[in-house]
């Protein structure tokens, strides 16, 4: 089951850096594309916790770092999705307390969720562009940044309803014991 | 992924001797019960250590890669996910392609040799496939405008499709194409488009190649003016959009380009990156500083980045390839 667990979720970011580079630039907006990567991890870090979505992230990152045309310096996507990862995580974990940001289900808000996906969305690809700019990766100037995060972001929060409860639901099935959604 | 296993062992709140709420022992909950199922454990903090052990993993790639012109630490790494994943690019984008491209099109993705082969048999039947979907038209004119490019550059070309583009959040303009080592690209060649230059190789794996655009912030092209026969760098401005574009930086800076004026490819030693006599583009602005004797060129490529498809890659000719080569005559191989 675990080890069914592992393949699963790379076979799952595999995909995700398919679609993100040879699928997903048909309909980018000016070259922005969704960050699936980055929803796949941030689906792990709510369901799973801080731990397991820093990993994902990690593992996400270092694969998008990796694949064919990517050309900047490798480990900048893996540092940017680990802090995304992990944030998602915090807040999937520190919502739980308090029952109050608790639906009556037991469910993480949707409200929250996207609000966590737009955090971890501005979080990771600010992450990025600033790792950037201290290794002088691409010479750019910061209103071009911005511009990108905050198109990314839309992108992001747009495709997010359909890719969280898809990775929620994968990882539920492998282990419905430890679902908690 | 063995410590993703034992996530909810070491990960959790660590359980300290003597305190309560051992994980074995019943009692008291050590917190509020948290989950929604009963037993439910909460996720808990990483361990210290692996949090670092992961930043600095991190770290240590950017460190390894930083200097990759002179020490490619990490390319065995990018070579493998490329073999493997390079592939997978492929068929997905040869899935995609039909869907996104135009409804009505079914033609299935047969090997580029096929096509090219069919479109030297089909070229009189043109007029009548003028008929049939406008993709289809386009295409078929563009392998017809890059085997003229061949003719008129002089240079053998191995046509190739992009299969991926690399995400503007990157901040890097770089796309892959279905080609690579196996058709005989190698790292430093020079890619056209049938409108002109797009980029050059980066690197190749055994089916992909990764190619820098001109676009890219990284880029840089030794540029002529066709007009004045002036040469200058290009440098790309990394961004995408309305803005994308190039900035020509002339030699002799008291040369003043026009608008308009059209702007080839130097050439390099060898022709490796970049063959000579390329159109680039054509300058669309020049800003003028007569307080510090600078100016400014904006040069607007004519090749559009965003809707690439099929390009050619400049290799020697001759050389061998696992698919049709065009030849410098036009014909293909």
């Amino acid at each position: 089951m675990t080890a069914a667990r592992s393949l699963l979720l790379g076979v799952a970011l595999a995909v995700a850096v398919v679609l993100q580079v040879s699928v997903f630039p048909e309909m980018a907006w000016r070259g922005v594309v969704p960050d699936v990567v980055l929803l796949v991890a941030v689906a792990a870090g709510l369901a799973r916790g801080p731990q397991v979505g820093m990993l994902v992230g990690f593992a996400g990152g270092v694969l998008l770092d990796l694949t064919p045309p990517a050309d900047h310096v490798a480990g900048r996507w893996a540092l940017a999705l680990l802090v995304a990862g992990y944030v998602a995580g915090r807040v999937a974990q520190d919502s739980r307390t308090p029952d109050l940001t608790r639906g009556p289900d037991g469910r993480t808000p949707t409200l929250l969720v996207l609000a966590t996906v737009a955090a971890c969305s501005f979080l990771g690809t600010s992450v990025f562009a600033l790792s950037g700019m201290v290794l002088r990766d691409p010479p750019m100037a910061v209103p071009d940044l911005l511009t990108v995060v905050l198109v990314a972001l839309v992108w992001d929060l747009l495709l997010a309803p359909l890719v969280i409860p898809l990775v929620t639901r994968l990882l539920a099935r492998l282990e419905p014991e430890r679902a908690t959604g | 992924m063995a410590l993703l296993e034992r996530a909810p062992a070491s990960g959790g709140p660590q359980p300290r001797p003597g305190r309560p709420g051992r994980p074995g022992r019943p009692g008291r909950p050590r917190r509020r019960p948290t989950g929604s199922a009963p037993g439910d454990r909460p996720p808990g903090h990483p361990p210290r250590g692996l949090v670092a052990a992961l930043v600095l993993a991190c770290a240590t790639m950017m460190a390894l890669d930083a200097n990759d012109a002179t020490d490619p630490v990490l390319d065995p790494a990018r070579a493998v996910v490329g073999e493997v994943l390079g592939p997978a690019q492929a068929g997905a984008s040869a899935l995609v392609r039909p869907i996104a491209a135009v409804p009505g099109f079914f033609r299935s993705r047969s090997a580029l040799e096929d096509q090219i082969a069919a479109l030297e048999a089909e070229n009189a039947e043109l007029r009548t496939l003028e008929r049939t979907s406008d993709l289809d038209r386009n295409r078929l004119n563009e392998f017809e405008e890059l085997t003229a490019a061949a003719g008129s550059l002089g240079y053998a070309l191995v046509p190739a499709r992009v299969v991926g583009m690399g995400a503007a959040q990157d901040f890097s303009a770089t796309i892959t194409l279905d080609a690579g080592s196996d058709a005989g690209l190698a790292p430093d060649q020079t890619v056209v488009a049938a409108d002109g230059l797009v980029g050059r190789v980066l690197r190749v794996t055994r089916t992909t190649a990764s190619v820098l655009l001109i676009t890219d912030a990284d880029s840089t092209v030794g540029a002529r003016m066709a007009s004045s026969m002036e040469v200058g760098m290009l440098t790309g401005r990394g961004v995408a959009g309305e803005r994308a574009g190039l900035d020509l930086e002339l030699v002799d800076g008291g040369i003043r380009p026009r608008r308009g004026d059209d702007v080839v490819t130097w050439g390099s030693e060898g022709g490796a990156p970049y063959v000579a006599d390329i159109p680039i583009g054509r300058v669309t602005a020049v800003f003028t500083s007569l307080r510090d004797q600078t100016q400014r060129v904006e040069v607007e490529p004519f090749v559009d980045m965003t809707s690439l498809d099929v390009v050619g890659v400049v290799v020697p000719s001759g050389s061998a390839s696992d698919r049709a080569v065009i030849e410098p005559d036009g014909q293909l191989r």
